[in-house]
């Protein structure tokens, strides 16, 4: 196999000291670097083991009311947490829709950010990916490109973000906390993941070294657990990605919207934060009709970037229904199976 | 090749067991489930080097350049294979001297005809560094366009397709037919290009001993693989020893020797020391077959009361450039449903892919679908229920060629999981039902079948002096559970109980049980094990009937009874004697009896084969989203004996979530321009997971069958995709009131 370095760093400086090195990567769970790095997707000349950097496996009650949640928490950790569960729901729900079980036991809440497109072309290193080889083209254009994006793409790529968890993160405008060479700094997520405009290949706003050490939450995103959902249509009932996939929180006084969060997934190169939903629905009524105005506002810029253009009169039907299903109430227990729209079928116990 | 025992002759000494028909569990099951069970890919001989495979990124083309330094200077690379240093072969691997020769790409030129192909091999001392050979390797192609698709290239009909059926039958005039029915429907459906995907890779583990070969690689034919081997490498069948005690799945694309399997052999040859190869997950979308994609165009014609006056099925399907193997699909019209006018046609273009192959039920399956789908449009164009439709049109006899039955338990498996169902409240319209939650819910039925195919099997079978049993026969088990099937075929044939007998498999150096393939092994190998019993415990009769000392002395005539390691007479059971008492008086430490198992030709030339099965689905669609859930099966098959209800309950089980597979999930998504397949891992490649198959219920129906062969075994390994997908397929159907014309179903095919 090719040669890396493999360094273990003892503290958060000596890991950001390494990683700082051109060809650096961190590794945590390594659902996704190692097999991009056996596909010869990637070839990190260093690999900076953080996963057993202590201080990164914590979740914290902060003192105004918001949640830290440290980079190396598990994703099953941080769902089967109750009283994280309980507070946001909707993020329970997307990170026990995804992936499998043993993937959620070994993957990283940092991670899970930093997860790569599941575009094929950027998988198949005989094809040309803009996003693996910048300037190289991108083969998906005009190739096979039914579950690409139709939000915010460009001609340079078409790709999609496959995170579930960050779509209601988003939505509840999770923070990401950054240490760097410069020490530490915030960077809202929805600022985080870029779209690929003419750099596919910048994906973040990390810069070299840059460590995600921990999400945090605000107070504000515990003020919707009991309107929150997340909704995601697949192919297949588990171990499948969004075709696309919607988070909703909503505070309802009155039969009126009082605050409203939307994203979407699998729609762009970043989860998806539809503001302009939002804007209808803020002090609209709280019924379909309003939500279906949003689903058009959420959608209203969407076009395919290929065989794709049923994914936008999907998208608007979801947004509908997942409106709706926050609107009704959070359930009391998680769904046997999580965000699936079948997960109100009785006697099903599945939870994977 | 001649039966020990005619089918319908009452034997000279009959063999009473309590073996076959118990549930049992697997013998190999503990093994497995603790790890103990070794696969080729754990044996690791002394000073084994790992070899890689290089493959082509391109479809078509040649293989300009090799960067074969950069390979060899990396460290722990031992050698690379190309094709100007590959050892010489005694036999052209484009060579085709019967149809079941497939052509295997072992480096015999530069030349590329699919992508994925072989085009070098890295040999290394590590997996890593074979694997960073490979890599460094940079082929340069000189590349032509990729010929992609069932318009890809220009179409032709085809000499056979299958296992040598024409391209075209027909029987009656289906123009006629057509003309003369009250009510027509037309229709066309795809099916996709699919991968066997066999949860074990491809991979072989190889020692030469000068012109002796030993190998630990996962087959269905260990003889066939022999003899392949031998073939192409100058050297006598016999001094090939392949072991393959277990198959982590096979599907066919085991069925044999692969391109890839041989190059591990030849780099073995090369560098002269042990060597192993396995094939990455990607590697297997190309060089160990597929089940190619087809488009099928269905006509029929019903009278006034829904009874077929013509059927008429073309397929268009696929091969490679290169080779010939044709996904037979319109044949599935030829066995079920009765009319007096039939035709069926295929015609092929030839892509720049691997060579398709059988996959688990080859054009059963596909043909299935297609069917059975328009068989269920065909009803409701007559305003029937699908049932009641499939019932007025039942075959009493063979349908393409009017020959009866050897047994026939459909109508009883229609009934049975009609009423475990719950069939008959369903109504006739779609888009009726709704469940609590408002979910789109519908029901939908198939036709299940699949021919009763028997191919050549010997065992050999051996009593020893301590009243214990010994059978031996080079069976494979691939997970199917023929090493529990067979024990328990081998008891009742000794007459002894399953404890007391030792079963060997697995291994070329056993007798040959010919191709676990064609739902025909338990029938084939089992005949040939049942026969050795036969045939050991006839020389045993007979040493006890001729010996004064014995009880049985003078039973000869009358024959005796084999049962729980005794010999009792057939006309006094008080008169009887234990196998060791038999042996020991006659001063023998063990006596052995060979068998054989084939087709009968007499009853093959006078009757038609074939399991039956009915399989009813329930779907729920979510009207809004198009994502669909099968939320029940229930399926009824009758196929003669069962061995074992466990075992093939299980098959039963394996093919139907193949056929929820084959509706909902299944497809190789092809690059339109480069020919590569895209989704070539399980992540994205879906085969069904746990979630997708809440409720699934297999009904054993009882059916005797005299003539299939003497134990009355058909077969069950590939039934159940057939009738399952198409049952699927009307189901969501009858939900939503789209006609799925396309496989898998996909959202947008529902959305409206």
């Amino acid at each position: 196999m090719r040669d890396f370095d493999y360094i273990r760093p003892a503290t958060i400086p000596d890991a950001i000291a390494a990683a700082a090195e051109p060809g650096s990567a961190y590794l945590a769970g390594g659902t996704n670097l190692l097999d991009l790095m056996k596909g010869g997707i990637t070839s990190p000349e260093r690999i900076v083991d953080i996963s057993r950097l202590p201080e990164l496996n914590r979740i914290e009650r902060l003192d105004y009311g918001g949640l830290r949640i440290g980079a190396l928490v598990r994703n099953a950790d941080l769902a089967h947490d109750s009283a994280f569960a309980s507070t946001y729901p909707a993020v329970a729900e997307a990170l026990l829709s995804g992936a499998s079980a043993q993937l959620r036991n070994a993957a990283t809440v940092g991670g899970n950010l930093l997860q790569r497109t599941r575009c094929s072309y950027f998988y198949d290193t005989a094809s040309a990916c803009n996003r693996r080889e910048p300037g190289a083209g991108c083969d998906a254009l005009g190739g096979e490109n039914r579950l690409h994006a139709v939000l915010g793409w460009s001609d340079a790529c078409i790709a999609t973000h496959p995170s579930d968890f960050c779509v209601p993160l988003v939505a509840l405008d999770a923070v990401v906390e950054i240490e760097g060479k410069k020490g530490r700094r915030h960077v809202t997520l929805e600022e985080f993941h870029r779209l690929p405009g003419e750099t596919p290949q910048r994906e973040n706003a990390l810069e070299p070294g840059d460590l995600i050490v921990a999400v945090r939450l605000p107070a504000e995103a515990a003020s919707f657990s009991a309107n929150a959902r997340y909704l995601k249509v697949r192919e297949r009932t588990s171990y499948a990605f969004a075709v696309v996939s919607a988070a909703a929180a909503l505070v309802v006084d009155g039969g009126k919207i009082r605050a409203a969060r939307l994203a979407l997934g699998g729609v762009a190169a970043k989860p998806w934060r539809a503001r302009s939903a939002e804007a209808v629905l803020l002090g609209a009524d709280a019924n379909e009709a309003s939500f279906a105005s949003a689903a058009d506002a959420a959608l209203a810029d969407a076009s395919p970037s290929g065989d794709n253009a049923f994914k936008i009169e999907l998208a608007r039907r979801i947004v509908v229904r997942v409106l709706m299903s926050a609107l009704s109430g959070t359930p009391e227990r998680l769904p046997a199976l999580p965000a699936s729209p079948f997960s109100n079928i009785p006697g099903v116990r599945h939870d994977a | 090749m001649t039966l020990e025992l005619s089918l319908n002759q009452q034997p000279a000494h009959a063999r009473q067991g309590s073996s076959i028909g118990q549930p049992l569990t697997r013998r190999d099951g503990f093994l497995k489930v603790t790890g103990a069970a070794r696969y080729a890919a754990d044996n690791h001989p002394p000073g084994m080097l790992y070899a890689v495979l290089a493959v082509s990124s391109i479809a078509r083309g040649r293989v300009a350049a090799l960067d074969v330094e950069a390979a060899k200077a990396h460290h722990g690379v031992v050698e690379v294979m190309t094709p100007k240093n590959r050892p010489a072969l005694a036999a052209d691997p484009d060579a085709k001297d019967h149809p079941f020769m497939f052509r295997l790409d072992l480096l015999q030129n530069d030349q590329v005809r699919y992508p994925n192909q072989s085009i070098a091999v890295v040999i290394a001392e590590t997996l890593e560094a074979a694997t960073e050979g490979a890599a460094l390797l940079s082929p340069r192609y000189e590349s032509l366009p990729a010929r992609v698709g069932l318009d890809g290239a220009e179409s032709f009909v085809p000499r056979g397709v299958g296992i040598g059926s024409p391209a075209v039958h027909h029987k009656g005039d289906v123009e006629v037919g057509l003309k003369s029915a009250k009510t027509r429907i037309e229709a066309t459906y795809e099916t996709p290009a699919q991968y066997h995907n066999a949860m074990e890779p491809h991979a072989i583990v190889v020692a030469w001993d000068g012109d002796r070969l030993s190998i630990d690689t996962p087959s269905q034919g260990l003889a066939m693989a022999q003899g392949r081997i031998a073939g192409l490498f100058g050297i006598a069948p016999e001094n090939i020893h392949i072991r393959s005690p277990f198959l982590g799945g096979g599907f066919g694309s085991k069925g044999m020797i692969s391109g890839p399997q041989v190059l591990g052999i030849l780099a073995a040859r090369l560098v002269g020391r042990p060597v192993k190869l396995v094939l990455r997950r990607e590697q297997m979308y190309g060089p160990v077959g597929h089940r190619a994609p087809t488009r099928q165009t269905l006509r029929m014609g019903m009278d006034g009361e829904g009874r077929l006056t013509a059927i008429d099925h073309h397929a268009r399907t696929a091969s490679s450039t290169f080779d010939d193997f044709f996904e037979p699909a319109a044949d599935a019209s030829h066995t079920l449903y009765a009319s007096p006018a039939i035709a069926t046609s295929h015609d092929a273009v030839r892509l720049d892919t691997g060579t398709p192959l059988f996959m688990r039920a080859p054009g059963e399956a596909t043909g299935s679908i297609a069917l059975e789908s328009a068989i269920d449009e065909a009803a409701h164009a007559c305003g029937m229920d699908p049932l009641e439709f499939r019932l007025r049109n039942y075959a009493e006899v063979e349908p393409m060629t009017g020959k009866p039955f050897s047994s026939k338990a459909l109508r009883e498996c229609y009934r049975q999981a009609a009423e475990t169902f719950g069939w008959a409240s369903r109504p006739l319209q779609p888009r009726l039902m709704r469940d609590a939650d408002g979910f789109l819910t519908g029901w939908g039925m198939g036709t299940a079948t699949f021919p009763a195919i028997m191919f050549q099997a010997e065992a050999h079978a051996v009593l020893r002096a301590d009243g214990s049993g010994l059978m031996e026969t080079g069976a494979q088990d691939m997970g199917q559970g023929a090493w529990t099937a067979f024990a328990q075929i081998a008891a009742d044939g000794l007459g002894l109980d399953i404890d007391r007998v030792e079963f060997r498999a697995g291994s070329s150096d056993l007798p040959n049980a010919g191709i676990a393939g064609g739902s025909g092994h338990t029938a084939t190998a089992g005949m040939a094990i049942h026969n050795a019993g036969a045939a050991v415990i006839a020389r045993l009769a007979d040493l006890a009937t001729g010996n004064e000392a014995s009880p049985l002395f003078g039973a000869g005539n009358e024959g005796v009874l084999a049962r729980g390691g005794r010999l009792y007479r057939r006309d006094d059971e008080s008169r009887g004697e234990s196998y060791a008492e038999i042996l020991t008086r006659a001063g023998l430490t063990e006596i052995e009896g060979h068998g054989k198992g084939a087709p009968d030709p007499a009853s093959q030339e006078t009757y038609a084969k074939h399991a039956h099965g009915a399989v009813f689905a329930e779907v729920k669609v979510d009207p809004d989203f198009g994502q669909i859930r099968v939320t029940r099966l229930v399926g009824a098959f009758a196929a003669g004996r069962v061995i074992n209800p466990r075992l093939v309950r299980s098959q039963y089980y394996g093919g139907m979530i193949w056929g929820i597979s084959f509706a909902l999930h299944e497809e190789a998504i092809t690059d339109r321009r480069s020919g590569r397949i895209q989704n070539a891992n399980l992540a994205e490649y879906h085969v069904p997971v746990n979630a997708d198959v809440p409720s699934v219920e297999a009904l054993l129906v009882h059916e005797d069958d005299p003539y299939v062969n003497a134990l009355g075994i058909k077969g069950v390994g590939e039934i159940g995709i057939t009738g399952t997908a198409g049952a699927v397929a009307n189901a969501v159907w009858h939900a939503t009131g789209v006609r799925p014309r396309r496989f898998p179903i996909r959202i947008e095919d529902l959305l409206g």
